[in-house]
């Protein structure tokens, strides 16, 4: 076993991550920082995000229409604090990212150019072409690499966090390239370790989305807030899930069913015009689209395919000029991935898994009530994404509470005593424990796949865009079976070196936890709110339900939800609005 | 369309192969199906000891490049069909130690990452307050192919100086600097010719253009190359006839 120290300890690599460990960095130069991620930091899922990122920079627009547009879309759960300091730290956050290289798409005169997002009323989604994601992440990355006072501990997988009476005081985790155990000490630990869409079938996530930080912070006492709250992206490619951004249809991209027509003027969101409207018909928010697909499909005008039914997203009338300046990853992967060209031909695309709105329950300053313990990005829950995300707001969110986590968690470990020692004992357990359980088994008859494709197929059949009570309650007892069947795993590997089948065992244990979580909390809200449609309970209820669901781990593995209220500040819950 | 096709997979684990074998595997055939998802099938159902490395699936995180047949390839983006009847090679990367299996290290590459500088230089930052650094869509254009590049090694494997000089700076490390060089807010250039004018740099190339052939997002790392020995050249002469010149 080897052990280190370090003040603030990052887990993750990605957007939220690099500028948690930049922000350290910054303000606290005397601090130590280490970065531990299971896969290089370039290789981190924010790297697929396409279309951009909201901050208030135009004239006309404001602070406060941003916050409304997020707290409407969110279907009144986000935290309104939370949102009026994250709309009104964005536009810094934006330009601190162009001053370090991001290469923004620009007006004819050098300044930033926006585009329209889905569910904004004003112009205001920054973006570098459609690979806003890359750009940000790769920015990010060589940034970080100016500072000599980040650590980085690359490929190397977090299997448990070192607690101490309640306190956060480090972590361990396996070397991938050795499968030396890792004790590393910390007076603050940020996780930033992204969503967990890989509990479902068909997602736009990377197959490292398995929500560890989520698993791991569960484990170790803390709460996960809002977990039944998950984004269906209308606008996915059947068979690969690959995301076609939104960026098409702010471009002016139409949803046609299988007559061509474009349906979503019969589901309240507006009447078609040629141009796209705001906050209008192609430019709703996501989760009413995805619910308008479920309905389409009911009413059998999606059209069959080999991989489910889809609908057909027309950016034709754009003109391969357009395509090819705003929209040109969606142009590559077409061509590669769904074997069309987009210039010439209708998009095939259905509603997929895409977002966690769901997380770590953190105060606005990334904070878990658990001292020492801190979370920013999806795998966090501030709340500013509520029951909806808007598209664009995600991006931002990683480089506001990615520093704010930053900074809130190095003025702590500044004011810390060095971790107690004795923590390290709580590694030599766990070495015991993944030896025994997994390296050193043998016998074990399930499959990881097995129950990996079970486990999405009960998510998908129960907790899909409509939900109802019996299908919630099926899963819980599917569920539990599972989690029985997952100490039964066979292992064909038994190496120290580079051993994914050990990581993908781990992985799969995570989300099943998190499955459980999804399921009950989504089971005890009876209503219908954002992302979150009872077809048993159709309508919000504020009344029961403008509430925050916590979910903690209980004494036998499974979760108690407790609820928490949400905070109004300036905007009283009203009516969802789109096209009219 | 026949029903399976074979892969001749390159194994290596350290703690019992000498070198690296090779293992045979049939697989279902399926026109939609990339080279990594026949590997994924291989490790869910028949054989989970196999390792590699993979996660986006969707040609942008640079994780699952592998020598397909001979050729440095993304395996999310090489289809089972353009390799028909088979048998179909995977092995890992050229020219990097390999750790297991299908999977090389690349600590190196890292290393050369971060000696080019890849931020912004600037002789004078502005506070935020007063904006954005103004940048045409035409200043844009000048580097941002160079911007395109996932780290994803290929153009590494590709590249015969790379396997003859393992010091070698390398195409992506270049491209990168060059991107930076490029771009209309940085005043670095002159920092990173220092760094790379040394034998392992640049010099080292002999345009044999490998790198900009394989690379799957159409970045031009042996033009960036070519530029750079220009610049390099024309500073070497500068200062043999301007030494009094500032540089």
């Amino acid at each position: 076993m080897d052990t280190f120290s370090c003040d603030v300890l990052v887990v993750g690599g990605g957007g939220a991550g690099l500028r948690a460990a930049i922000a350290v960095a910054e303000t606290y130069p005397n601090l130590s920082v280490t970065v531990i991620s299971k896969v290089y930091p370039m290789r981190s899922h924010t790297v697929s995000a396409e279309g951009g990122a909201a901050a208030v920079i135009k004239s006309g627009d404001s602070l406060d229409e941003h916050a409304y547009d997020t707290i409407s879309g969110g279907d009144w759960m986000c935290d309104q604090d939370a949102v009026e300091a994250f709309v009104r730290e964005a536009p810094d956050e934006m330009l601190q990212l162009e001053h370090w290289g991001c290469p923004w798409s620009r007006e004819p005169d050098g300044h930033i150019a926006v585009r329209p997002f889905g569910g904004m009323k004003n112009q205001r989604t920054w973006f570098a072409a459609d690979k806003t994601g890359f750009h940000m992440l790769h920015t990010l990355f060589q940034t970080s690499l100016k500072y000599d006072g980040i650590r980085r501990h690359d490929e190397c997988f977090v299997t448990k966090l070192l607690m101490d009476d309640g306190r956060c005081q480090g972590l361990v985790a396996i070397e991938q390239a050795t499968g030396k155990i890792q004790a590393i000490t910390a007076k603050a630990v940020i996780l930033c370790t992204g969503g967990c869409g890989k509990i479902f079938p068909f997602t736009t996530n990377a197959s490292i989305k398995n929500g560890d930080g989520m698993a791991l912070a569960y484990r170790a006492g803390a709460a996960l807030k809002d977990m039944e709250f998950v984004q269906y992206h209308p606008t996915g490619l059947p068979f690969t899930g690959i995301l076609i951004t939104e960026a098409t249809r702010a471009e002016g991209g139409w949803l046609l069913n299988k007559d061509g027509y474009r349906y979503l003027q019969d589901y309240d969101l507006g009447t078609p015009q040629p141009k796209p409207v705001l906050r209008s018909m192609e430019l709703g928010p996501r989760d009413r689209l995805s619910q308008a697909f479920m309905k389409e499909q009911e009413k059998g005008r999606t059209i069959k395919g080999p991989y489910g039914d889809y609908v057909h997203l027309d950016i034709r009338h754009l003109g391969a000029q357009v395509i090819d300046t705003k929209l040109p990853f969606v142009r590559e992967l077409c061509l590669k991935y769904a074997g069309l060209d987009p210039v010439k031909e209708m998009i095939p695309v259905r509603p997929v898994v895409h977002y966690m709105m769901g997380g770590i329950h953190t105060d606005i300053h990334g904070a878990t009530p658990m001292p020492g313990l801190y979370a920013a990005g999806e795998a966090a829950c501030v709340s500013i994404n509520g029951a909806n995300r808007l598209g664009s707001n995600s991006l931002t969110e990683l480089l506001v509470f990615g520093a704010r986590s930053g900074k809130a968690a190095a003025a702590f470990a500044s004011g810390q005593r060095a971790p107690n020692p004795s923590v390290l004992a709580q590694a030599q357990d766990e070495q015991r424990r993944l030896e025994g359980h997994f390296l050193h088994k043998t016998g074990g008859t399930e499959r990881i796949a097995t129950l990996r494709v079970a486990m999405q197929d009960i998510m998908e059949q129960s907790a899909g865009i409509y939900r109802d009570a019996s299908a919630l309650r099926q899963a819980v007892t599917k569920l539990g079976q599972l989690q029985e069947r997952f100490h039964n795993l066979a292992l064909d590997d038994h190496s120290y070196t580079f051993n994914t089948e050990l990581t993908s065992a781990l992985e799969l244990s995570y989300m099943l936890d998190l499955a459980q979580v999804i399921i009950a909390s989504a089971l005890q809200r009876q209503e219908s709110r954002g992302s979150h449609q009872r077809n048993d309970y159709p309508g919000r209820d504020d009344g029961k339900f403008l509430a925050h669901s916590v979910a903690y781990r209980a004494q036998d593995g499974s979760p108690r939800i407790e609820y928490l209220p949400v905070k109004i500040t300036r905007w009283p819950p009203g009516q969802r609005v789109y096209g009219r | 369309m026949p029903p399976t096709v074979m892969l001749e997979v390159s194994r290596y684990r350290p703690e019992r192969d000498d070198k690296p074998v090779f293992q045979t595997y049939e697989v279902p055939f399926r026109d939609d199906w990339v080279v990594l998802d026949a590997l994924n099938h291989i490790k869910d159902q028949l054989d989970g000891s196999l390792s590699f490395r993979w996660s986006c699936r969707m040609g942008v995180c640079g994780s699952c490049g592998m020598m397909v047949n001979g050729r440095p390839k993304l395996t999310c983006a090489a289809f089972l069909s353009d390799y028909l009847p088979g048998p179909i090679r995977v092995e890992p990367l050229n020219y990097f130690p390999i750790m297991r299996d299908l999977i090389v290290d690349i600590t190196a590459f890292l290393e050369k990452l971060k000696k080019v500088k890849p931020w912004i230089v600037r002789d004078e930052v502005w506070p935020l307050d007063k904006g954005e650094y103004r940048q045409t869509p035409e200043q844009l254009d000048v580097y941002k192919q160079f911007s395109q590049c996932i780290n994803c090694m290929l153009c590494y494997a590709a590249c015969p100086v790379v396997g003859l000089e393992p010091g070698f700076v390398g195409p992506a490390a270049i491209a990168l600097a060059q991107r930076y060089n490029l771009d209309s807010r940085d005043d670095g250039a002159k920092q990173r010719m220092k760094i790379l004018s040394d034998h392992a740099g640049i010099w080292g190339c002999t345009f044999v253009g490998e790198c900009t052939q394989v690379c799957p997002k159409h970045v031009d790392p042996a033009g960036a190359i070519q530029q750079y020995k220009l610049a390099g050249a024309l500073d070497t002469l500068q200062s043999f006839l301007l030494p009094w010149s500032a540089r």
